[in-house]
């Protein structure tokens, strides 16, 4: 037993759980926090805003696969976390937010810089800790880690009062971390995987659709191995992207919404849809009862409560979507041998041709042609981001994306602003890889103060923005299903990215044509420098394809 | 998946009345979490009761909700995903000991109206536990029929106020 204070236990329990980084904002709450994290071995970066705190640390657990920690001081400091941890929670992806909280005696009384954060991010956190003592400190700390990160990842907040900082308490020195819980099994059901091997078996246009939960288990193996077997063709969803390779010749590319021709097509002619950890968001399905009717479905998912939320599930298989792809695929190979299917290579090559083609002999600087374009200037490990709009979108049809965790794209809640400190995160994380943001000028502008952070904590990447002067998504649909009555989506005259890059110290380019866009995203990312690449576009660019909103896949409008 | 489950994904009906019970970590806030959920994801909540359970770390909150299988079943599961809850099941209505208690105050001004007000009191085995000259207060227990019944006839005295805990409900046997 040693005696230290809460702030120490704290740190202390952090290294323990072998956390490299924290991002945050500091204040009059946490101050002894600070203090033991200046004596300690974990890196302190220094963010323009709170939400580009949890944002960066969101970017650094999608990236890495591991806990991201961010971190606040009380009242304003832990409201401001709220877009990040809600962020966080709509995509599964385990964060630990730290925030400070006034002293014990004065909670509940409208105190200095007091806010009931455990109240107000009690929807949006797997589960939160008010730390009443400074010896719970190491439990809390491991079970928020733990809950972080076992079965369905999310975000979990803790709240350390300023005087549970200093109290001094007793903690056992020697303590394993693993201890806290124990990882329950996350084995499928035999039978159910038994029922889904037999219709998998039977099915002559299987089809299997990939959510984020093939990510977060590291399942793309296991995947593939499905896939190929069945010769189904892989839809993913936003959050699924990069599980199966995108040159992969079954990867089909995205489902939904702005899903490619491949996916949205053979979806509906599915007669078997094996779904693997997606939650079938609106955004994924379309009109729910359109949504591929005559197909039974087998969905599974690690969280029960997503198994009949949305869609009625035939086999339900609640468990971790790698176990449940394993044995599904052990069973399913001494049912069938790999199948062939040659029409359908066919249809999808023709399909994939009708979009990607057009994409790839554009010569102007539109936007589908850059995607392809930067795909082709970075390594296959690169990591893209994505703001939330039009950027987003192109990005998810037309980049290609090889690898898992390559991928990162703020889904379920579409927070504006994401894209550019989660770059930061995912740079953290992985520093030796090229990270691009890939961002339209409104969204860009919502955490651009960030440049700040990236230039002086040496954390250099690329921020591409698709600039058109106008909240592009929102003018896509105003001009589509609200005739044209543009209303407040005017930017007017943005910033000149250039000059905001250089104030900032970082480097910025205008590129007016590909071979312009192309140097600069060289230099860009030779360099190591902080890179604005200014990419005018025209604001009456519509990203198709695109499913008009309330309606069923089939009405996929695309040319 | 657990038979319960399974057997609610079997068949999905029409909505009736559930009771769910929820055996908690008995600490602050955990109420406010149940409740939260049940907000957030737009279940009606009929009546709540919390308690104390045979565990000093434990509390049992008995809720009772309207809706169909389905609703149920997401109630259930979303529950069973807060870290503080140890323990949910719906409770099968035809094997369960379902009881609330009510306190009744009706106006009694007269020596007649008090003569009948105690002899339905007694007829529903209740007890009067307070009287002043204008009114009666009678405690009645029972399943919500059956209070529901006593309020029904008493009624026509005037009803002053009631308060009624929700009800609160146990397995039979063993479970």
């Amino acid at each position: 037993m040693a005696v230290i204070s809460g702030a120490r236990a704290l740190v202390e329990a952090l290294e323990k759980r072998r956390v490299k980084v924290i991002f945050g904002i500091p204040g009059g709450a946490m101050l002894d926090i600070c203090e033991a994290l200046a004596n300690s071995s974990i890196r302190t970066i220094l963010t323009r805003h709170e939400q580009c705190a949890a944002h960066a640390a969101d970017g650094y657990a999608r990236a890495s696969g591991k806990v991201g920690v961010c971190m606040a001081t009380s009242g304003p400091g832990a409201t401001n976390l709220v877009t990040g941890i809600a962020t966080a929670y709509m995509d599964s992806s385990p964060i630990v937010a730290l925030t400070g909280q006034v002293p014990r005696r004065l909670i509940g009384r409208d105190a200095f810089q007091e806010a009931d954060i455990i109240g107000i991010t009690c929807p949006i956190t797997k589960h939160n800790f008010q730390v009443e003592r400074a010896s719970d400190i190491p439990l809390i700390i491991d079970k928020a880690f733990q809950i972080a990160s076992s079965c369905r990842p999310g975000p979990v907040l803790v709240e350390i009062p300023k005087d549970v900082q200093t109290e001094l308490a007793d903690v056992e020195a020697d303590r394993d971390p693993e201890d806290a819980f124990r990882q329950p099994n996350h084995a499928p059901h035999p039978l159910q995987v038994k029922r889904a091997v037999e219709l998998l078996a039977a099915a002559e246009r299987p089809m299997i659709i990939a959510g984020g939960g093939v990510i977060a288990s590291n399942a793309s193996q296991e995947l593939l191995a499905v896939a190929e077997l069945l010769m189904a063709p892989v839809a993913t969803t936003l959050m699924g992207k990069g599980a199966l390779p995108e040159n992969h010749p079954l990867a089909t590319g995205l489902l939904g919404m702005h899903g490619t021709v491949a996916s949205n097509k053979l979806i509906q002619e599915a007669d078997v849809v094996l779904a693997v950890g997606t939650r079938f968001s609106d955004r994924t399905t379309g009109k729910i009862d359109e949504f591929c009717p005559d197909a039974k479905i087998i969905h599974t998912d690690i969280d029960a409560a997503e198994i009949g939320k949305n869609v009625e599930a035939d086999v339900p298989i609640v468990a971790d979507a790698k176990k449940a792809l394993q044995e599904i695929y052990k069973l399913l190979q001494t049912k069938i041998a790999k199948k062939e299917r040659t029409t359908l290579m066919a249809k999808i090559k023709e399909f994939k041709e009708q979009l990607d083609g057009k994409a790839n002999c554009e010569s102007e600087l539109k936007p589908p042609r850059l995607m392809v374009q930067i795909r082709q200037l970075l390594p296959e490990d690169a990591i893209i981001t994505t703001e939330v709009g039009q950027n987003q979108m192109w990005a998810a049809i037309y980049l290609k994306v090889y690898k898992p965790r390559t991928f990162i794209s703020s889904g379920g809640l579409g927070t504006m602003g994401f894209g550019f400190p989660a770059s930061l995160g995912a740079k953290v994380a992985h520093p030796k890889v090229p990270v691009v943001d890939i961002a339209g000028d409104g969204s860009f502008i919502m955490t651009e103060q960030n440049l700040a952070t990236s230039v002086e904590e040496n954390i250099p990447v690329t921020v591409v923005v698709l600039n058109n002067s106008v909240l592009g998504m929102v003018a896509q649909w105003q001009r589509l299903f609200y005739n044209r009555r543009y209303f407040a989506v005017n930017l007017g005259r943005v910033p000149d990215f250039i000059k905001l890059a250089e104030a900032y110290g970082a480097q910025g380019f205008c590129v007016k044509s590909l071979e312009e866009f192309s140097s600069a995203l060289k230099k860009a990312i030779t360099s190591e420098v902080t890179t604005v690449i200014d990419v005018p576009i025209s604001p009456e660019e519509n990203v198709l394809p695109m499913v008009p909103p309330g309606k069923g896949l089939k009405w996929m409008i695309w040319k | 998946m657990d038979d319960m489950e399974v057997k609610i994904m079997e068949s999905k009906n029409t909505a009736q009345e559930y009771i769910v019970s929820a055996i908690v970590e008995h600490r602050p806030g955990v109420l406010f979490r149940v409740s939260n959920l049940f907000r957030r994801r737009g279940f009606n909540i009929q009546s709540i009761s919390v308690g104390p359970n045979e565990k000093k770390e434990l509390a049992r909150i008995t809720i009772t909700v309207n809706g169909d299988e389905k609703l149920v079943e997401q109630i259930v599961k979303q529950l069973r995903k807060l870290v503080e809850v140890v323990k949910v099941s719906i409770l099968d209505t035809k094997n369960t000991v379902i009881r609330e208690l009510a306190l009744v105050k009706v106006a009694a001004p007269d020596y007649r109206a008090k003569t009948d007000i105690v002899n339905y009191a007694e007829i529903f085995k209740g007890l009067v536990v307070d009287v002043s000259h204008k009114s009666l207060t009678v405690e009645i227990t029972g399943d919500p029929d059956k209070v529901d019944a006593f309020v029904n006839v008493v009624k026509p005295y005037g009803i002053k106020e009631i308060a009624r805990t929700g009800i609160t409900a146990l397995q039979r046997g063993e479970s």
